[in-house]
Protein backbone atom coordinates (compact mmCIF):
# COMPACT_ATOMS: atom_id res chain seq x y z
CA UNK A 1 0.00 0.00 0.00
CA UNK A 2 1.48 3.75 -1.30
CA UNK A 3 1.67 6.19 1.22
CA UNK A 4 -0.89 7.77 -0.32
CA UNK A 5 -3.43 5.16 -0.44
CA UNK A 6 -2.54 4.64 3.11
CA UNK A 7 -3.17 8.49 3.95
CA UNK A 8 -6.62 8.27 2.04
CA UNK A 9 -7.80 5.32 3.64
CA UNK A 10 -6.95 6.75 7.31
CA UNK A 11 -8.85 9.98 6.06
CA UNK A 12 -11.83 8.01 5.42
CA UNK A 13 -11.77 6.18 8.58
CA UNK A 14 -11.11 9.37 10.15
CA UNK A 15 -14.39 10.71 8.39
CA UNK A 16 -16.69 7.69 9.47
CA UNK A 17 -15.84 7.80 13.19
CA UNK A 18 -16.22 11.66 13.08
CA UNK A 19 -19.95 10.89 11.24
CA UNK A 20 -20.50 8.27 13.58
CA UNK A 21 -19.90 10.62 16.72
CA UNK A 22 -21.37 13.33 15.44
CA UNK A 23 -24.78 11.66 14.85
CA UNK A 24 -24.20 10.81 18.96
CA UNK A 25 -23.70 14.29 19.98
CA UNK A 26 -26.58 15.77 17.67
CA UNK A 27 -29.12 13.23 19.12
CA UNK A 28 -27.96 14.51 22.41
CA UNK A 29 -28.04 18.41 22.37
CA UNK A 30 -31.25 17.90 20.43
CA UNK A 31 -32.87 15.60 22.30
CA UNK A 32 -33.93 13.65 19.29
CA UNK A 33 -34.83 10.76 21.84
CA UNK A 34 -36.77 8.35 20.09
CA UNK A 35 -34.19 8.51 17.02
CA UNK A 36 -30.93 6.19 17.54
CA UNK A 37 -27.90 6.83 15.44
CA UNK A 38 -28.47 4.25 12.99
CA UNK A 39 -32.10 6.12 12.01
CA UNK A 40 -29.71 9.12 10.70
CA UNK A 41 -28.62 8.98 6.95
CA UNK A 42 -25.40 10.75 7.20
CA UNK A 43 -26.55 12.16 3.47
CA UNK A 44 -30.08 13.30 4.31
CA UNK A 45 -30.87 16.69 4.77
CA UNK A 46 -30.86 17.83 8.46
CA UNK A 47 -33.57 20.45 7.57
CA UNK A 48 -36.68 20.79 6.57
CA UNK A 49 -37.50 17.04 6.42
CA UNK A 50 -36.00 14.00 7.81
CA UNK A 51 -35.34 14.98 11.55
CA UNK A 52 -37.50 18.04 10.82
CA UNK A 53 -35.21 20.55 12.63
CA UNK A 54 -36.14 23.88 13.37
CA UNK A 55 -34.41 27.08 13.90
CA UNK A 56 -33.67 26.34 16.98
CA UNK A 57 -31.89 23.52 16.13
CA UNK A 58 -29.89 25.41 13.99
CA UNK A 59 -28.73 27.83 16.53
CA UNK A 60 -27.90 24.22 19.22
CA UNK A 61 -25.77 23.20 16.18
CA UNK A 62 -23.65 26.30 15.71
CA UNK A 63 -22.75 25.99 19.78
CA UNK A 64 -22.08 22.26 18.98
CA UNK A 65 -19.48 23.15 16.73
CA UNK A 66 -18.35 25.57 18.92
CA UNK A 67 -18.39 24.28 22.34
CA UNK A 68 -16.66 20.84 21.06
CA UNK A 69 -14.72 21.15 18.13
CA UNK A 70 -13.70 24.99 18.66
CA UNK A 71 -15.03 26.21 15.55
CA UNK A 72 -16.82 29.34 15.35
CA UNK A 73 -19.26 29.93 12.05
CA UNK A 74 -18.61 33.90 11.10
CA UNK A 75 -21.19 33.61 8.62
CA UNK A 76 -24.66 32.70 9.27
CA UNK A 77 -25.54 32.47 5.13
CA UNK A 78 -22.62 29.75 5.66
CA UNK A 79 -24.76 27.52 8.03
CA UNK A 80 -27.28 26.37 5.03
CA UNK A 81 -24.38 24.54 3.09
CA UNK A 82 -22.44 23.09 6.53
CA UNK A 83 -25.45 22.01 8.22
CA UNK A 84 -26.98 20.40 4.69
CA UNK A 85 -26.09 16.59 6.83
CA UNK A 86 -23.85 15.37 8.97
CA UNK A 87 -21.57 14.00 6.24
CA UNK A 88 -21.11 18.39 5.50
CA UNK A 89 -20.87 18.53 8.89
CA UNK A 90 -17.85 16.10 9.42
CA UNK A 91 -16.41 17.29 5.96
CA UNK A 92 -16.55 20.96 7.36
CA UNK A 93 -15.32 19.73 10.99
CA UNK A 94 -11.85 17.88 9.16
CA UNK A 95 -11.30 21.12 7.04
CA UNK A 96 -11.32 23.61 9.91
CA UNK A 97 -9.51 21.82 12.85
CA UNK A 98 -6.72 21.35 10.37
CA UNK A 99 -5.97 24.77 9.78
CA UNK B 1 -79.32 31.73 29.85
CA UNK B 2 -75.51 30.55 29.93
CA UNK B 3 -73.51 28.93 32.80
CA UNK B 4 -69.63 28.67 33.15
CA UNK B 5 -69.36 24.80 33.31
CA UNK B 6 -65.96 23.22 34.35
CA UNK B 7 -66.58 20.39 32.23
CA UNK B 8 -63.86 18.02 32.36
CA UNK B 9 -60.64 18.27 34.26
CA UNK B 10 -57.32 16.97 34.62
CA UNK B 11 -53.97 16.81 36.94
CA UNK B 12 -50.72 15.31 37.19
CA UNK B 13 -49.90 14.56 41.04
CA UNK B 14 -46.81 12.48 40.89
CA UNK B 15 -46.96 9.19 41.23
CA UNK B 16 -50.80 9.84 39.79
CA UNK B 17 -52.25 10.86 36.43
CA UNK B 18 -56.21 12.07 36.80
CA UNK B 19 -59.01 13.01 34.51
CA UNK B 20 -62.09 13.57 36.67
CA UNK B 21 -60.21 12.59 39.93
CA UNK B 22 -59.56 9.08 38.60
CA UNK B 23 -56.33 8.16 38.35
CA UNK B 24 -55.93 7.10 34.50
CA UNK B 25 -51.96 6.22 35.12
CA UNK B 26 -49.54 6.13 38.09
CA UNK B 27 -45.78 5.64 37.69
CA UNK B 28 -42.97 5.01 40.02
CA UNK B 29 -41.58 8.48 40.87
CA UNK B 30 -37.90 9.40 41.42
CA UNK B 31 -36.73 12.02 38.85
CA UNK B 32 -39.05 14.46 37.74
CA UNK B 33 -38.04 14.57 33.98
CA UNK B 34 -38.26 10.51 33.71
CA UNK B 35 -41.28 10.85 35.37
CA UNK B 36 -42.64 12.94 32.51
CA UNK B 37 -40.72 10.94 30.05
CA UNK B 38 -42.48 7.61 31.19
CA UNK B 39 -46.03 9.70 31.47
CA UNK B 40 -45.73 10.51 27.60
CA UNK B 41 -45.00 7.35 26.72
CA UNK B 42 -47.72 5.50 28.85
CA UNK B 43 -50.03 7.96 27.11
CA UNK B 44 -49.30 6.89 23.79
CA UNK B 45 -48.45 10.50 22.45
CA UNK B 46 -46.55 10.95 19.71
CA UNK B 47 -45.25 14.62 19.34
CA UNK B 48 -41.37 14.56 19.05
CA UNK B 49 -40.72 18.27 20.03
CA UNK B 50 -42.23 17.11 23.87
CA UNK B 51 -39.10 16.05 24.38
CA UNK B 52 -37.55 19.67 23.30
CA UNK B 53 -39.25 20.91 25.92
CA UNK B 54 -38.12 21.98 29.58
CA UNK B 55 -40.41 19.86 32.64
CA UNK B 56 -42.70 22.80 33.04
CA UNK B 57 -44.01 23.13 29.43
CA UNK B 58 -43.88 19.03 29.56
CA UNK B 59 -46.14 19.03 32.24
CA UNK B 60 -48.32 21.77 30.77
CA UNK B 61 -48.73 19.58 27.91
CA UNK B 62 -49.23 15.93 29.44
CA UNK B 63 -51.91 17.70 31.38
CA UNK B 64 -53.31 18.92 28.64
CA UNK B 65 -53.22 16.10 26.57
CA UNK B 66 -55.35 14.00 29.39
CA UNK B 67 -57.87 16.84 29.73
CA UNK B 68 -58.81 16.92 26.23
CA UNK B 69 -58.62 13.10 25.54
CA UNK B 70 -61.16 12.30 22.93
CA UNK B 71 -62.51 15.77 22.62
CA UNK B 72 -62.10 17.55 19.47
CA UNK B 73 -61.53 20.83 20.44
CA UNK B 74 -60.56 22.49 17.05
CA UNK B 75 -64.75 21.08 15.89
CA UNK B 76 -66.49 22.27 18.85
CA UNK B 77 -64.93 25.95 19.34
CA UNK B 78 -63.49 28.66 16.98
CA UNK B 79 -59.34 28.84 17.74
CA UNK B 80 -59.89 32.59 18.31
CA UNK B 81 -62.45 31.87 20.78
CA UNK B 82 -60.46 29.22 23.10
CA UNK B 83 -58.66 30.73 25.67
CA UNK B 84 -55.56 29.40 28.25
CA UNK B 85 -55.19 31.15 31.46
CA UNK B 86 -52.32 29.24 33.73
CA UNK B 87 -51.11 30.37 37.02
CA UNK B 88 -48.26 29.30 38.49
CA UNK B 89 -45.28 30.07 41.47
CA UNK B 90 -42.30 29.05 40.32
CA UNK B 91 -42.42 31.05 37.24
CA UNK B 92 -39.57 29.31 34.82
CA UNK B 93 -36.92 29.74 37.63
CA UNK B 94 -35.78 25.81 36.86
CA UNK B 95 -34.84 26.59 33.51
CA UNK B 96 -33.68 30.38 34.47
CA UNK B 97 -31.28 28.28 36.81
CA UNK B 98 -30.24 26.16 34.06
CA UNK B 99 -29.23 28.80 31.50
CA UNK B 100 -27.62 30.97 34.78
CA UNK B 101 -25.71 27.93 35.27
CA UNK B 102 -24.24 27.81 31.77
CA UNK B 103 -23.09 31.59 31.16
CA UNK B 104 -21.72 31.71 34.56
CA UNK B 105 -17.99 30.89 33.79
CA UNK B 106 -16.77 33.22 31.20
CA UNK B 107 -13.80 30.93 30.00
CA UNK B 108 -17.31 28.21 29.79
CA UNK B 109 -19.66 30.37 28.27
CA UNK B 110 -21.76 28.37 25.85
CA UNK B 111 -25.52 29.14 26.69
CA UNK B 112 -28.03 26.74 25.27
CA UNK B 113 -30.45 28.31 22.51
CA UNK B 114 -32.81 25.47 23.16
CA UNK B 115 -32.38 26.16 26.94
CA UNK B 116 -32.81 30.00 26.54
CA UNK B 117 -36.31 29.53 24.70
CA UNK B 118 -37.90 28.23 28.02
CA UNK B 119 -36.89 31.18 30.31
CA UNK B 120 -40.08 32.51 30.43
CA UNK B 121 -43.19 30.98 31.95
CA UNK B 122 -45.53 31.92 28.67
CA UNK B 123 -43.99 29.25 26.64
CA UNK B 124 -45.84 26.98 28.31
CA UNK B 125 -49.29 28.49 27.15
CA UNK B 126 -47.49 28.99 23.59
CA UNK B 127 -46.82 25.44 23.12
CA UNK B 128 -50.08 24.64 24.01
CA UNK B 129 -51.29 26.86 21.68
CA UNK B 130 -49.61 25.43 18.90
CA UNK B 131 -50.25 21.64 19.91
CA UNK B 132 -53.82 22.65 19.90
CA UNK B 133 -54.15 25.56 17.57
CA UNK B 134 -55.52 27.67 20.10
CA UNK B 135 -55.61 31.36 19.17
CA UNK B 136 -57.43 33.37 21.57
CA UNK B 137 -56.10 35.17 25.11
CA UNK B 138 -54.07 33.37 27.09
CA UNK B 139 -51.83 34.66 30.30
CA UNK B 140 -49.59 32.81 32.74
CA UNK B 141 -49.90 34.63 36.12
CA UNK B 142 -47.78 34.18 39.00
CA UNK B 143 -49.63 33.34 42.21
CA UNK B 144 -47.96 31.91 45.53
CA UNK B 145 -50.94 29.02 45.93
CA UNK B 146 -53.23 27.66 43.13
CA UNK B 147 -55.61 31.23 43.77
CA UNK B 148 -59.04 30.02 43.03
CA UNK B 149 -60.64 33.18 43.33
CA UNK B 150 -57.76 35.10 41.39
CA UNK B 151 -58.36 32.32 38.24
CA UNK B 152 -62.18 32.87 38.69
CA UNK B 153 -61.60 36.49 38.32
CA UNK B 154 -59.58 36.12 35.30
CA UNK B 155 -61.53 33.49 33.44
CA UNK B 156 -64.93 35.24 33.83
CA UNK B 157 -64.01 38.38 32.69
CA UNK B 158 -62.82 36.63 29.43
CA UNK B 159 -65.93 35.13 29.13
CA UNK B 160 -68.22 38.26 30.28
CA UNK B 161 -66.17 40.37 27.55
CA UNK B 162 -67.22 37.92 24.54
CA UNK B 163 -63.19 37.28 24.18
CA UNK B 164 -64.02 33.68 24.37
CA UNK B 165 -66.27 30.57 24.28
CA UNK B 166 -64.01 28.12 25.73
CA UNK B 167 -61.06 27.87 28.16
CA UNK B 168 -58.80 26.13 29.51
CA UNK B 169 -57.67 27.25 33.27
CA UNK B 170 -55.75 26.28 36.16
CA UNK B 171 -51.89 25.73 37.56
CA UNK B 172 -49.25 24.36 36.54
CA UNK B 173 -46.16 24.49 38.84
CA UNK B 174 -42.95 22.38 37.93
CA UNK B 175 -39.68 23.50 40.25
CA UNK B 176 -37.29 20.39 40.40
CA UNK B 177 -38.95 17.53 42.64
CA UNK B 178 -42.14 19.73 43.06
CA UNK B 179 -44.05 19.03 40.24
CA UNK B 180 -48.37 19.86 40.23
CA UNK B 181 -50.85 20.58 38.02
CA UNK B 182 -55.30 20.46 37.49
CA UNK B 183 -56.42 22.08 34.69
CA UNK B 184 -59.98 22.87 33.49
CA UNK B 185 -61.77 22.76 30.81
CA UNK B 186 -64.17 25.91 31.39
CA UNK B 187 -67.23 26.02 28.63
CA UNK B 188 -70.10 28.64 28.39
CA UNK B 189 -73.11 26.26 28.45
CA UNK B 190 -77.18 26.97 27.85
CA UNK B 191 -78.61 25.72 31.03
CA UNK B 192 -81.39 23.98 28.50
CA UNK B 193 -78.50 21.55 28.07
CA UNK B 194 -77.25 21.07 31.04
CA UNK B 195 -77.55 17.59 32.54
CA UNK B 196 -77.70 18.61 36.72
CA UNK B 197 -76.48 15.28 37.93
CA UNK B 198 -72.89 15.88 35.94
CA UNK B 199 -72.57 19.88 36.40
CA UNK B 200 -69.64 21.46 38.50
CA UNK B 201 -69.90 25.19 38.16
CA UNK B 202 -67.14 27.09 37.37
CA UNK B 203 -67.23 29.11 40.70
CA UNK B 204 -64.54 29.81 43.37
CA UNK B 205 -65.54 26.74 45.88
CA UNK B 206 -65.58 24.57 43.31
CA UNK B 207 -62.14 25.19 42.00
CA UNK B 208 -60.78 25.85 45.53
CA UNK B 209 -62.20 22.07 45.93
CA UNK B 210 -60.46 20.73 42.96
CA UNK B 211 -57.58 22.27 43.68
CA UNK B 212 -56.96 21.17 47.08
CA UNK B 213 -57.75 17.55 45.99
CA UNK B 214 -55.28 17.79 42.94
CA UNK B 215 -51.82 19.70 44.27
CA UNK B 216 -52.02 19.62 48.27
CA UNK B 217 -50.27 16.39 49.76
CA UNK B 218 -51.87 13.29 50.97
CA UNK B 219 -55.02 12.91 48.82
CA UNK B 220 -53.79 10.39 46.22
Amino acid sequence: MTPQILNESLKRQQRMELIEKLKLEIIEVLNLEDIKPEDIDADAPLFGEGLGLDSIDALELIVLLEKNYGIKIEDPKEGRKIFASVRTMADYILEHQKK
Amino acid sequence: MKLMLITRYSAVKPPVLLFNGSIVNEIDFNDPGEYLKTAYRRLNLSYPKFFKMDNLCKLAFLTTEILLKDFDLNSRYPSEKTGLIILNSSSSLETDEKHQESISDRNNYFPSPSVFVYTLPNIMTGELAIRHKIKGENSVFITEKPDAEFLYGQVSELFGSGRVNCCIAGWVEAYHEKLTSCLFLVENIEMADIEPKEIIIFDPSNIERIFKETTEDGTY
